[in-house]
């Protein structure tokens, strides 16, 4: 598109996508009523540890499709501190994600992950967690059949009163729902689920995460009975840092388009027998002071509708000799 | 002997697949952490079979893949991750149209031509109403002698497309200060307006640039070696000659590129080819010259023009 210059008489240039596929990432990115699953970033930073780097590339894979891995050290993030988190918001812009998985490792903190989402592209809150007891899934040893598929939709089960009396449990449960549950689906073949995530609250500040495969054994019912079988990797998490979302930003991501109270419709009435009953008011006629009707020619129904008649003739009048050719 | 019974309710959300036991607490810290994993993995059971049990009994759908069950809308609320799509305020057009009246009118793709007596399509190749198929304009008494007619059509519709560019261009800053702003579109600025003038300042490109940066460089005193660049800055480009030299002592294990480099030069001045690379009369008289100018001592310029009316004594015949 060619430059303008507008009222203000500053340059501007509208830039529209060239291609097609362009055209057709940027409508995916853009904010919608129905929004789609979040895509989880995993990156580390300065120093790793075998753990941190285990649990992250473990991460990946059972989040292939939704998540997308950095490989390098990234030094100049720091969730934490008020600077660090612009390197983690423009790649959350670039690749359109919004959680991230963040691993190092320091002698102060170490094996540690700091899980993050982001609103709007900024971070939306943190929680920073400790690994400890890691085992990784290539140390579980079962039968290959019952290996869950790459993708498929996870049970999540939550453990503990933990979870529902301390602050920061909350906030973990809230940040591991939204990271391991993917896309909303509305249509779910039921043989396609084989994985589950339990998560207990050990203490009021460690849990355990573990993932399991499903095994849908015969009952008498149509409800399988549903043994589970540990496959990897499992954790303790232990709750280290973490920050709240700021109450009004909160408020604003929770909101949703259904949220408006319906209007009450006035004067209809909902009627067992009869159904919908409407009421119609009807003011008082004050019969001297009616005005007349306008009877000049012009205003007459006849010709107006007339003038309608000819006018829609018109309109058509392409479709009409198209038709008579 | 009562035990408590605790509430076995579990906190199920089936859109997500989520289940909640907020009642579970490890009655004595277990032994082990085989113990610990096992009673984890139980509980799990426990909610995934809760979960299972509403799930296998919603209506399902026979299809080639398995059944397939429709998903309740899930009850957990989650923080959305993009802010909800903002209402686009009306366009000038459409503030217009609402407060006229006028309604949007679908327009046919094929029109009739009363020219040719034709069906013809409105927009593309071999359309209704083409400025360059009209023959002929007639004059009217209003037109200036000498004026171009043709000229004039299309410099009045130049004028109309950027009035339209430049109303879009609005209609978009208003929608981008409302946040509403199409997803396909960005705006840009791209220049700093010159004060005065409605001119666009030309873009400069990165390597001219780049140029600037390193002649404004070389103006301070020191050449500009100990300037603090600027984050992005690329170090300036070599200036002066640019020599290639070899190393003097060749790198054990690699090719003496001295000897190399001589041993090329020479064969192709021995090859069958000599002739087309070296011209041999032109070798000979550079070389005549600049013995000639060593044995002067003076280059040729300096060199005062001879006089050949003046005849120089033959002092030195003898030699």
């Amino acid at each position: 598109m060619g430059q303008v210059a507008g009222k203000s008489s500053v340059m501007m240039e509208i830039r529209t996508p060239k291609t097609h596929k362009a055209k057709r990432v940027l409508e995916k990115r853009a904010p919608k009523l129905v929004e789609n699953g979040k895509k989880t970033l995993i990156l580390h930073g300065t120093k790793t540890s075998a753990t941190v780097s285990s649990v992250l590339m473990e991460l990946y894979r059972l989040k292939k499709g939704g998540a997308i891995k950095y490989s390098r050290r990234n030094e100049n993030i720091r969730p934490f501190e008020s600077g660090g988190e612009t390197s983690l918001e423009f790649f959350s812009l670039k690749t359109d994600c919004s959680i991230f998985v963040y691993g190092s490792h320091s002698k102060k903190r170490p094996d540690n992950l700091v899980l993050g989402r982001m609103y709007d592209h900024h971070v939306y809150d943190l929680i920073e967690v400790g690994i400890e007891n890691f085992k990784s899934l290539l140390s579980f040893s079962y039968d290959k059949k019952i290996a869950p598929h790459e993708g498929s939709k996870p049970f999540i089960c939550f453990t503990g009163e933990g979870f529902e009396n301390v602050q920061e449990l909350k906030q973990l449960k809230e940040v591991l729902t939204d990271l391991f549950r993917g896309e909303v689906v509305e249509n779910l073949n039921l043989t396609g689920l084989d994985r589950a995530y339990i998560c207990t609250a050990v203490s009021p500040a460690k849990v355990f995460l573990t993932h399991c495969a499903i095994k849908l054994k015969k009952s008498g019912t149509i409800v399988p009975r549903i043994e589970l079988v540990e496959v990897g990797p499992s954790m303790d998490l232990v709750i280290r840092r973490n920050r709240f979302p700021n109450e009004g930003l909160r408020k604003e991501a929770m909101k949703s388009s259904k949220d408006k109270p319906k209007k009450k419709v006035k004067n209809v009435d909902q009627d067992d027998v009869l159904g919908k009953l409407g009421r119609v008011y009807i003011p008082e006629q004050e019969v001297g002071k009616i005005p007349l009707p306008d009877k000049s020619k012009g205003v007459k129904r006849e010709r107006r509708e007339g003038k309608v008649k000819k006018n829609k003739e018109e309109g058509s009048a392409s479709k009409k000799l198209k038709e008579s050719e | 002997d009562m035990d408590m019974e605790t509430d076995q309710i579990y906190q199920i959300d089936v859109g997500n697949l989520l289940a909640f036991n907020p009642n579970h607490r490890f009655s004595s810290a277990p032994s082990s952490r085989e113990e610990l994993v096992k009673e984890c993995v139980t509980e799990g059971t426990k909610l995934v079979q809760a979960i299972a049990d509403t799930l296998f009994n919603l209506p399902s759908t026979e299809t080639n893949d398995g059944p397939l069950v429709q998903l309740p809308p899930p009850t957990t609320k989650l923080p959305r991750e993009k802010h909800l799509p903002r209402p686009k305020p009306p366009t000038k057009w459409e503030e217009f149209a609402l407060k006229k009246g006028i309604q949007k009118r679908k327009k046919d793709k094929i029109v009739y031509d009363e020219t040719t007596d034709k069906f013809k399509r409105r927009h593309g190749y071999d359309r209704v109403n083409d400025d360059n198929d009209i023959p002929i304009i007639e004059a009217k008494a209003s037109d200036e002698p000498g004026e171009d007619p043709f000229a004039k059509r299309l410099d009045d519709k130049k004028k109309r497309v950027g009035k339209q560019e430049k109303n879009r261009l609005e209609n978009l800053k208003t929608a981008a200060k409302a946040g509403a702003l199409p997803s396909h579109v960005q705006l840009a600025v791209t220049g700093l307006p010159i004060s005065g003038t409605k001119t666009q300042p030309k873009k400069i490109g990165k390597e001219a640039l780049g140029d600037v940066a390193g002649l404004a460089a070389t103006s301070t005193a020191s050449g500009g070696k100990f300037d603090k660049k600027l984050p992005g800055e690329k170090p300036p480009k070599k200036q002066g000659k640019h020599h290639k030299y070899l190393p003097v002592v060749p790198r054990y294990g690699w090719v003496d590129e001295e000897k190399e480099q001589t041993n090329k030069v020479l064969g192709k001045l021995l090859s069958k080819h000599s002739h087309e690379i070296l011209n041999v009369g032109k070798a000979i008289n550079m070389y005549n010259d600049k013995k000639e100018k060593k044995k002067s001592g003076r280059s040729d310029k300096l060199k005062a023009k001879k006089d050949i009316t003046k005849k120089k004594p033959y002092a030195n015949k003898a030699n």
